[in-house]
């Protein structure tokens, strides 16, 4: 992508970023990801059972289901992040845009660029809030100067709609930030290097309702350029925020459809019992 | 799913919710029966022309629109407090909407009753035969009605569904039967009138009993019943403009 000419790096980003807009909306409603027969285990111990499933492009995919049940373990499959965890064991095909992320060939690095993540806890660096943003940039050989790097990491508070919020005081630390602020700042540094894919592990729950809100909105405003997968134990946010929702259950995806069905008219017994508290 | 009526009655995890879903179902069963009670006084009064009950069906309809209100309440509340999903939400839902068509139904009697105050002072023009049968289908339809609801039965909804078809045919034979005797006597149009939007009445809480037996197949199923098959059935069959006379 990056031309082998004379060009910056500044419009090699603006390019990439460009693209990659132009091609979210091309690919918009294909698959971005697709699983099959994913089976992992922890040392002894099997996480996940045959996990089939097709992510679609620009769309916001939650994955529900009771503590244990494998829905953060696959969400960190998708960028390789179990690959941190010596005791971990995957097997089984994913594919991002057709492409088998566990061949040898892929540079895992790359791949978490192109799939970025945001935690449940906000993990700012201990940095300044424009140091967090351009960091990922930088070790990306994303901008070659400074002017582009302001570039970037404007776009990026913009685009995680924080901004106005900042803008003043970029020089200050990212953990002086509110909490609400710090996993929009988070969210910022995940897009600075322009992924394609933001997988988020619980982005809310240790945010207040009106933080949350803010959250959520950004969420559906960033389904426009990037394909979203979001964990999350707060039910009600699932059916706010996702198009679609999967139901894991001890390690098995039991149930993946349309959030709308499954929030009115579950198709499996454990996904009624589960959503509707009647579980156990 | 395999079994929705099972896992319509498996316990939630907060009891205080099974609690207030119980309480709801009895709020209408209890307007139900209300209802069922306010058609069949309706058309005693009717038959036997007595003034006294068509009065006092009259003023106790106010019951069921009172009942019909704190449905209203305890259903909203539960719908802000619990946030209910999947099949907690199509109870809850269709309960307000079940709870609209009973007090539809209480308003029919209503609207009987008033007639039959009317018709108390005119002469009987025929002996009453069809109307009490239609009155008796609807009760029975009624009554089937809410024990499918308490008991979740959708197959025993389907059957009050089809047989809402007996009940439009004897309205069919009515209408036919009274446009003859104002043709014959046009003296007797307004009694026959009466009758006919009595008629009309019943024949339209049947209408509403079969709505109720759609809700009760959307609640347990999530899925709407094959609404067009009837239709069909009903257009074929023809007969009166049963669709243009008000209540």
């Amino acid at each position: 992508m990056v031309a082998a000419n004379a060009r910056d790096a500044a419009s090699a980003s603006a390019d990439r970023a460009t693209s990659a807009a132009a091609a979210a909306a091309a690919a918009a409603g294909q698959t971005k990801v697709t699983a099959r027969k994913v089976n992992l285990w922890y040392g002894e111990k099997q996480a996940l059972y045959d996990v089939d499933i097709d992510i679609t492009s620009n769309e916001v995919t939650a994955f529900i289901g009771p503590s244990g049940c494998g829905k953060s373990t696959f969400l960190r499959c998708i960028n390789r992040m179990n690959d941190t965890i010596p005791i971990c064991r995957i097997e089984g095909d994913i594919r991002l845009d057709g492409h088998d992320i566990y061949d040898k060939s892929i540079d895992v690095v790359q791949l978490r660029a192109r799939v970025g993540m945001v935690f449940q806890k906000p993990n700012p660096f201990p940095k300044s809030i424009y140091e967090n943003i351009a960091y990922g940039p930088k070790i990306h050989g994303l901008a070659r100067d400074k002017a582009t790097l302001d570039g970037i990491v404007e776009k990026s508070l913009k685009g995680a709609g924080l901004w106005k919020e900042v803008a003043d005081r970029l020089d200050e630390p990212g953990l002086g930030l509110s909490g609400g602020q710090q996993q929009r700042l988070c969210i910022a540094r995940a897009i600075a290097v322009s992924p394609e894919v933001i997988l988020m592990d619980e982005p809310c729950s240790a945010l207040d309702p009106i933080a949350t809100a803010v959250v959520e909105e950004l969420i559906e405003e960033l389904r426009a350029k990037y394909t979203i997968v979001i964990v999350t134990h707060n039910m009600q946010q699932a059916a706010r925020v996702s198009q679609k929702t999967a139901f894991f259950h001890l390690g098995k995806l039991i149930e993946f459809s349309p959030t709308s069905e499954i929030f009115t008219s579950p198709q499996h017994q454990m996904t009624q019992d589960y959503i509707t508290g009647r579980f156990g | 799913m395999n079994n929705p009526t099972e896992a319509m009655q498996r316990k939630h995890t907060v009891k205080s919710f099974d609690e207030d879903l119980a309480d709801l179902t009895g709020l209408i069963v209890q307007m139900g029966a209300h209802a069922e009670r306010q058609i069949a006084r309706a058309i005693k009064a009717l038959i036997e022309r007595d003034d006294e009950l068509a009065e006092d069906v009259i003023h106790t309809d106010r019951a069921v629109d009172d009942l019909e209100e704190t449905v209203d309440q305890q259903a909203i509340r539960m719908l802000a407090t619990r946030q209910p999903v999947a099949v907690d939400l199509r109870v809850i839902s269709m309960a307000l909407k079940i709870s609209n068509d009973l007090e539809r139904i209480g308003d029919y009697a209503k609207s009987i009753a008033k007639r039959a105050r009317r018709l108390s002072t005119n002469p009987q023009l025929k002996p009453f035969v069809t109307i009490p049968r239609m009155a008796e289908l609807a009760q029975a339809m009624l009554k089937d009605v809410l024990d499918a609801f308490i008991t979740r039965d959708t197959e025993k909804a389907m059957d009050v569904w089809h047989r809402d078809q007996i009940v439009d045919d004897e309205y069919d034979s009515l209408f036919r039967e009274l446009v003859t005797f104002i043709l014959e006597d046009p003296r007797t149009t307004s009694t026959a009138i009466d009758l006919l939007f009595i008629a009309k009445n019943i024949e339209r809480i049947g209408d509403h009993t079969t709505n109720i037996a759609e809700k009760i197949h959307y609640m347990v199923h999530g899925t709407q019943i094959n609404r067009p098959s009837r239709k069909v059935e009903i257009e074929t069959t023809g007969g009166a403009p049963a669709g243009n006379l008000a209540p």
